[in-house]
């Protein structure tokens, strides 16, 4: 069973939101780099980028594929986490703290809340195994 | 791949199976009014004894080959040991396309990584790719990767880089959102001096060294002023040969090296097929395009060659891979590879070293003919440009009617060089070449 964290919010593309004011945190979730397996390098974007809601930010590579990340909600992106260039195997070891990936300034907070919850998407998971 | 012919009887029973009647309903799918409708206006069959007269009197005609040259310009006449030919005519290496499959194909992987080696220690790089088509297309991938690694569009290049280089990759890249900006040469010393166009929305400084001209560019120098503005600093090096002995690219500063490896001991061909080198530092590995071969162990600790970061590659990512470029020039490739092993650390200096002794003994003889001078005070290699006291054209033409090619007229290229011709002298020209030469000009 996936690991699913209450405090946060979820996309249908298994990226997941912790929101504090306008500034969200991004990440990929337990079940995606579960389905992924080892994570080899992760793309990343830059800082100073805007994205809208829905645009891929980067791509991440596991041993044998390689699969686009989508930003959730729009917004500038603040802050990358360079540590994931040595360390990317902490978005499989620990993809809700160490392997988050982005942080952005959110143009519409509202976004965030449009998103599935903790139940929803693990209602979406099951729905959809 | 052998070639295996069939009998009339065995047409005809291929045709009975899929239920045809003639070969030419093959092709009923194409409409009528687009088929020929007659027989290709190719030669009846001829005796074998008849191909080979008709090849002869073809071959016949290549003078190049046979008369004493000066001509460089991108394509070079050097010596390649037997051995290299020999070699590449393996069944295995003569018959094998670029490895799909590829951890089957140990002995392949094994020669691209040799090669990759051999590029990075010549190259003085951290990694190079398993090759390109040629110079000219591994200058246009490295436009787009510099545009990739800056995220900038602006590409600076001297036109002291080669005229066809600059031509094929501003084709390759034209749509796409490269910006072209060409930037002129010192007249008095052939070098690149005016760096002015270089701003923070440059990609890349893109410089020949030797350049075409065949001077000694101050790599370190622009090397540090592309990276004042954050760009990156591509060298192009056309004439293989000089990595024998001038100063490596990549410990001038070089970002990203690309050049033609035609050089190293593979014939002139009429332009090809040639081999294209492309070689950068490893942070830039990712972006970097082509196939690459690594070197793994197994379980039980045995050495084998894999290929590495194919995530990047098209057959992968499809249209959001890092470049198209998913195969190599693999014979081309090989060939080189035999080459730069046969030759040794000390056959590629000593190589270098002849090739640019009698190139400075044939500048000092020209340059001290009446009438005759050198344009472009800065060093060169084995190349050199000449200014005569009338039309290159006219001058080259006078020389080839004395039976020899005396060079490149630079107007071909270069509107204000009329007088102008580039001379290569290669390990291959005697003495008594280069001494017929300056006869023939005086």
């Amino acid at each position: 069973m996936s690991n699913i964290p209450e405090n946060l919010r979820y996309s249908k593309d298994h990226e997941w939101v912790a929101v504090a004011g306008d500034v969200a945190t991004i990440g990929i979730t337990d079940y995606a780099q579960h389905s992924l397996g080892d994570v080899v390098y992760i793309d990343m974007p830059r800082v100073g980028d805007k994205l809208n809601a829905h645009e891929a930010f980067g791509s991440v590579e596991s041993v044998k594929a390689v699969s686009e990340i989508f930003i959730p909600v729009a917004g500038e992106i603040t802050e990358v986490n360079d540590g994931l260039n040595d360390t990317p195997e902490a978005v499989n070891n620990d993809p809700y703290n160490a392997g988050w990936m982005i942080k952005i300034k959110m143009n519409n907070p509202g976004e965030a809340d449009a998103m599935l919850s903790a139940a929803e998407y693990e209602e979406y998971l099951s729905a959809s195994a | 791949m052998r070639y295996i012919p069939n009998s009339p009887e065995e047409r005809d029973e291929m045709l009975a199976v899929v239920g045809l009647s003639s070969a030419k309903e093959l092709f009923r799918s194409i409409p009528e009014d687009v088929q020929l409708g007659r027989p290709l206006n190719v030669t009846d069959a001829l005796a074998e004894s008849e191909v080979i007269a008709a090849m002869e009197a073809m071959a016949a005609k290549n003078t190049a080959a046979t008369k004493p040259s000066f001509l460089g310009a991108g394509v070079y006449s050097h010596f390649s040991p037997t051995v290299v030919d020999h070699l590449i005519q393996r069944s295995e290496f003569f018959t094998s396309y670029t490895p799909y499959q590829p951890e089957i194909s140990q002995g392949t992987l094994q020669y691209i990584f040799e090669f990759q080696t051999l590029v990075c220690q010549l190259t003085g790089m951290e990694v190079a790719n398993a090759s390109m088509y040629d110079g000219s297309t591994a200058m246009a991938e490295a436009y787009l990767m510099a545009q990739r690694v800056t995220r900038r569009d602006k590409i600076v290049v001297a036109t002291s880089v080669h005229p066809e280089y600059r031509e094929v990759a501003a084709t390759y890249t034209q749509h796409g959102a490269a910006e072209i900006v060409e930037i002129a040469f010192d007249e008095q010393t052939g070098l690149l001096s005016d760096l002015s166009a270089l701003d923070d929305k440059t990609a890349a400084l893109v410089v020949q060294s030797p350049n075409f001209f065949g001077c000694i560019e101050d790599l370190q120098a622009l090397a540090d002023a592309a990276h004042a503005v954050g760009a990156l600093f591509v060298v192009v090096v056309t004439e293989a040969i000089s990595f024998g002995l001038l100063k490596s690219p990549g410990s001038c500063g070089a970002d990203i090296v690309v050049g033609e490896g035609q050089s190293w001991g593979i014939p002139m061909g009429f332009g090809g097929p040639h081999v294209g080198l492309f070689a950068t530092q490893e942070k830039y590995v990712r972006n970097m395009p082509g196939r690459l071969c690594g070197v793994a162990y197994d379980k039980n600790g045995n050495r084998g060659f894999v290929l590495t970061l194919s995530t990047r590659e098209q057959h992968i990512r499809r249209e959001k891979a890092t470049s198209n470029i998913c195969t190599n020039q693999g014979l081309i490739a090989l060939a080189a590879t035999i080459y730069m092993e046969t030759m040794g650390k000390k056959g590629l200096q000593e190589v270098a070293m002849q090739n640019a002794q009698k190139a400075a003994y044939a500048k000092q003889q020209i340059a001290g003919i009446d009438g005759f001078s050198i344009p472009f005070s800065s060093p060169t290699f084995n190349e050199f440009v000449v200014r005569g006291p009338r039309p290159a054209t006219e001058t080259l033409e006078s020389i080839r009617e004395k039976g020899i090619i005396g060079g490149l007229a630079l107007s071909k290229y270069y509107g204000a060089h009329d007088n102008d011709f580039l001379v290569c002298v290669t390990e291959t020209n005697t003495r008594e070449q280069i001494d017929s030469l300056v006869n023939a000009l005086t």
